[in-house]
């Protein structure tokens, strides 16, 4: 019992490490695999980013809906919905970009509350409401829709799918994230005290792993286009989610109540106001998602984000999220989605059919979970 | 030859011997009593007569009809004629009563039930003992006093010889337990033996041929019921003395704090049945009021329903430093300055997978941490306190709750509710499962608190503890206070006799 903690602390950093290690793997196998190796370029690594993106910044707050012990199947059809609306918006009834930008977020904040407020405070299961709203919004989208497409014409409007940041403004950013972390890594060995001291030479070695990382990434997309606008969006999507669920009170309830939901009442978490909220914050980046999906395709289709839900879903379960609740990281999550895109991205380069690709999909989240099944009972 | 003979049954959990050598026997037609306060080894005695606990995990011998027997499972118990009707019941609400009375073994052709068949069978049943019980309606349907009958409907439908009833008259109505007793009439005079649990001794008496007291794992006395009386068994249930693992303190009284008036709670399950009955009490600062009762008596759920935690129906008055306050959750009663240790800390207290920190500070998160965001160096060095001075022992406090040992666990629920600093600490079988070293520890940090001025309200069903600790002791029976003492009259005999509706002196 003595070292339980190290060995735990172990376990998720070897976690993520072996989940690092699926991805190279993945990568390495796809750039052999396809014609003319083109996986491993800056050009299909940035269409790999943006295309991870919608599922991302969703994968986000499901992991967060997934941590406090619930569901949702309808953030695919709230795409549709939500985008529909930012579309008729501009299009049929003749606002600026900014109405639509905010009409689309609202639209998925409030569906968000309502169904969770079916869940908290009228006790129907979360399954079982967002079962129906998979249906219901995209009736919606459809009805509102009339069926058809609507075009966006704005361009600074489909720049959030399509453009790119320039060059200098990723070479910004990124000296202002590693500064960052280099800073907190100061904070972090000058601050603590003496039960989790840990010396300034190990904090900085320890930044400088991610440091690194967002340096080398910034240098892949600028030597294609630049950062897309769609992955700006989702990495500070990312950063917020990590924030929140990991230095924000209600993040901590979140994990509370989705680790013993008895036990966090009695310690006087008012735990339907908290999955009320979760569900909120899901349907906001819903919005969001979908706003980065209907500037990417330039109009409003009544299909969109179709099985968007289980995609994010399956996200989380990959990045290691239990669906009981109680455990599950932002950063996980986001791998997860970025391993599911890769597959995606891989498989179509490949020239693998369509309905290959779903068994080969469905398979390998199966055999994911098989194996950390496995692992976990082996511990 | 007896029917039945469990010879030395010894059984042992990690640092616990539930029973030290226990031994019964139980005669064709006999309706024996097996009586003891809680935690006496009653149910664990039963659960190696019954196979839960398989041959092999405990030593001692059980003989049926003078031959050896060798239980693997609850199957081959039941295959000897054993039939036992556990406190709470094992059947399938939303099965019809036939359905559940053959469950598992109903009349088949080919794999396909012949409903006609179990519907007969089940019809005949029931008839035999005396019941008006559609065969067809829904186990839910009914009430508990007529499950608890189907039940027995459904041991008998097995050819059950020895019939165990785990105290099968808490939740029936009088009529129902004058029906109850007329069946068991009927059965022991089929020669069916029966061993009876109860801490009803009015029951106990009137039915019982002879009466087992347990106490601590070892069977004290075997009595013919005519040759014993109510006094002789509370005392022999009771027993031991309280020793001296209880530090003698003087605490300091100081002004009421807490004063609860007419607290009446209601069943969640049943919404007519009141669990606790219209019971008032007060507490000062300073003082340990001991809440005693059996099993069931409501004190869980009187707690509870103070706190704000009770789902259920429930009606009360609060008076928190002499001024009425209303507690309609548990985030109101912490503001206003109470802690809960709750019972089960697994199940109620912990969330297993996470760290000791974040346990600890789950309560308190906004005070101890931060309003809205967390910082984890804020809460290191508030749960700094409370991991020295409650000696909790752990490697560092990002130890995982889940990993550590019971009392070191219970000792993290303590520290939770430390962290808020209430006025007032309800306890709620704070030492259940653990070693007897972490009790007395956590009895030092009882009288401790006291000595700061914090009001403890301390539930426990060992009751050298409650006896031990307390200035003052209330007793519950049923949901009805039975009984108030003061330390120095609050004796075991007294305490029990309240505690079992017994009461003669108050």
């Amino acid at each position: 019992m003595s070292d339980s903690k190290s060995i735990l602390t172990n376990r998720a950093a070897l976690r993520a490490y072996a989940m690092i290690g699926v991805l190279a793997a993945i990568w390495i196998l796809f750039h052999i695999i396809t014609p003319n190796h083109t996986f491993l370029t800056p050009r299909n690594l940035s269409n790999l980013m943006t295309q991870t993106a919608v599922t991302g910044v969703i994968a986000v707050g499901m992991l967060m809906v997934i941590v406090s012990g619930q569901i949702d199947l309808s953030v695919g059809s709230i795409i549709g919905f939500a985008g529909g609306v930012s579309a008729y918006v501009m299009t049929e009834m003749g606002y600026p970009m900014t109405v639509a930008i905010i009409a689309a977020v609202a639209m998925g904040t409030a569906i968000g509350l309502f169904q969770g407020a079916l869940t908290a405070y009228v006790n129907i299961p979360s399954f079982i409401v967002t079962l129906g709203g998979l249906l219901a919004w995209r009736g919606a989208a459809k009805w509102l829709l009339g069926g058809n497409t609507i075009p966006v014409s704005d361009e600074v409007f489909k720049g959030i799918g399509n453009a790119n940041l320039p060059v200098i403004y990723g070479w910004i950013v990124a000296g202002v994230f590693v500064a960052t972390m280099f800073y907190a890594a100061y904070r972090r060995a000058t601050s603590a005290d003496a039960d989790g001291a840990s010396s300034l030479s190990r904090e900085l070695l320890k930044a400088a792993f991610p440091a690194a990382a967002i340096l080398g990434f910034i240098a892949i997309m600028n030597a294609w286009q630049g950062v897309p606008v769609p992955v700006v969006i989702f990495l500070c999507v990312a950063f917020l989610g990590a924030f929140i669920t990991n230095s924000t009170v209600f993040g901590r309830y979140l994990y509370a109540i989705g680790g013993n939901a008895d036990a966090a009442r009695l310690s006087g978490i008012n735990n339907r106001w908290n999955v009320l909220k979760v569900f909120g914050v899901l349907g906001a980046l819903t919005g969001i998602a979908a706003l980065i999906f209907t500037a990417r395709v330039g109009s409003a289709l009544p299909d969109a984000g179709t099985l968007k839900e289980l995609d994010a879903i399956a996200a989380c379960v990959i990045g290691g999220a239990s669906l009981v609740g109680g455990r599950g990281t932002v950063f996980g999550a986001c791998l997860g989605a970025l391993i599911m895109a890769s597959l995606d991205n891989g498989m179509s380069l490949v020239g693998v059919r369509d309905f290959m690709q779903d068994i080969i999909k469905g398979s390998i989240l199966v055999i994911a979970v098989g194996l950390d099944m496995a692992g976990r009972k082996q511990s | 030859m007896p029917l039945l003979e469990m010879h030395e049954i010894q059984k042992e959990f990690p640092g616990v011997r539930a029973l030290d050598g226990v031994t019964f026997t139980l005669e064709t037609g006999e309706f024996h009593a097996l009586v003891g306060e809680n935690g006496a080894g009653k149910s664990t005695l039963m659960k190696v007569l019954s196979g839960v606990y398989p041959a092999g995990e405990f030593q001692g011998r059980i003989v049926i009809d003078g031959r050896d027997v060798s239980f693997s499972g609850i199957r081959d118990s039941e295959n000897a004629g054993i039939a036992i009707i556990f406190q709470e019941l094992s059947l399938v609400k939303e099965l019809s009563v036939g359905e559940n009375i053959f469950l598992g073994r109903a009349p088949s052709r080919l794999g396909v039930i012949d409903w006609t068949e179990l519907y007969r069978q089940a019809s005949k049943l029931l008839k035999e003992l005396g019941l008006a019980i559609d065969p067809r309606s829904k186990v839910g349907s009914l009430g508990i006093g007529q499950q608890q009958l189907v039940e027995i409907a459904k041991a008998l439908s097995r050819n059950a010889r020895i019939l165990v009833l785990d105290e099968p008259t808490a939740a029936l109505t009088d009529a129902e337990v004058e029906t109850l007793f007329s069946i068991l009439h009927d059965l022991k005079a089929r020669g069916v033996g029966m061993i009876y649990i109860s801490h009803r001794l009015d029951e106990v008496f009137r039915m019982s041929d002879r009466i087992s007291v347990l106490r601590d794992g070892r069977t004290v006395a075997t009595h013919l019921a005519t040759e014993t009386n109510k006094d002789g068994i509370i005392a022999e249930m009771v027993g031991r003395e309280v020793t001296d693992i209880f530090p003698e303190t003087k605490h300091e009284l100081g002004d009421i704090v807490l004063r609860a008036k007419n607290v009446t709670v209601y069943s969640v399950d049943e919404p007519d049945k009141r669990v606790v009955d219209d019971v008032s009490f007060n507490v000062r600062a300073g003082e340990v009021l001991g809440i005693a009762g059996l099993m069931g008596a409501g004190r869980s759920e009187l707690l509870s329903a103070i706190f704000g935690a009770w789902q259920g129906k429930h009606s009360l008055e609060l008076e928190l430093d002499g001024r009425p306050i209303s507690l309609k959750t548990p985030r109101d009663a912490i503001r206003a300055g109470i802690g809960f240790v709750t019972e089960d800390r697994k199940r109620y207290g912990l969330i297993l997978e996470q760290t000791i920190l974040d346990n600890m500070t789950l309560a308190a998160l906004r005070r101890v941490s931060g309003r809205m965001l967390t910082s984890r160096t804020n809460e290191r060095r508030a749960a700094k306190e409370p991991m020295r001075s409650l000696r909790i022992k752990a490697p560092s406090v990002e130890t995982v709750a889940g990993t550590l040992s019971g009392g070191n666990q219970q000792k993290v629920v303590l520290g939770k509710w430390l962290l808020t600093k209430p006025k007032v600490l309800f306890l709620d079988e704070p030492t259940r499962g653990i070693d007897v070293g972490a009790k007395q520890e956590i009895y030092t940090e009882i009288n401790k608190l006291a000595e700061t001025g914090l009001a403890i309200v301390l539930v426990s069903s060992e009751l050298p503890e409650v006896l031990g600790l307390a200035d003052r002791v209330i007793v519950l029976h049923e949901g009805k206070k039975t009984g108030e003492f003061i330390k120095a009259d609050a004796t075991a005999t007294r305490v029990m006799a309240a505690a079992t509706g017994h009461a003669t002196d108050i």
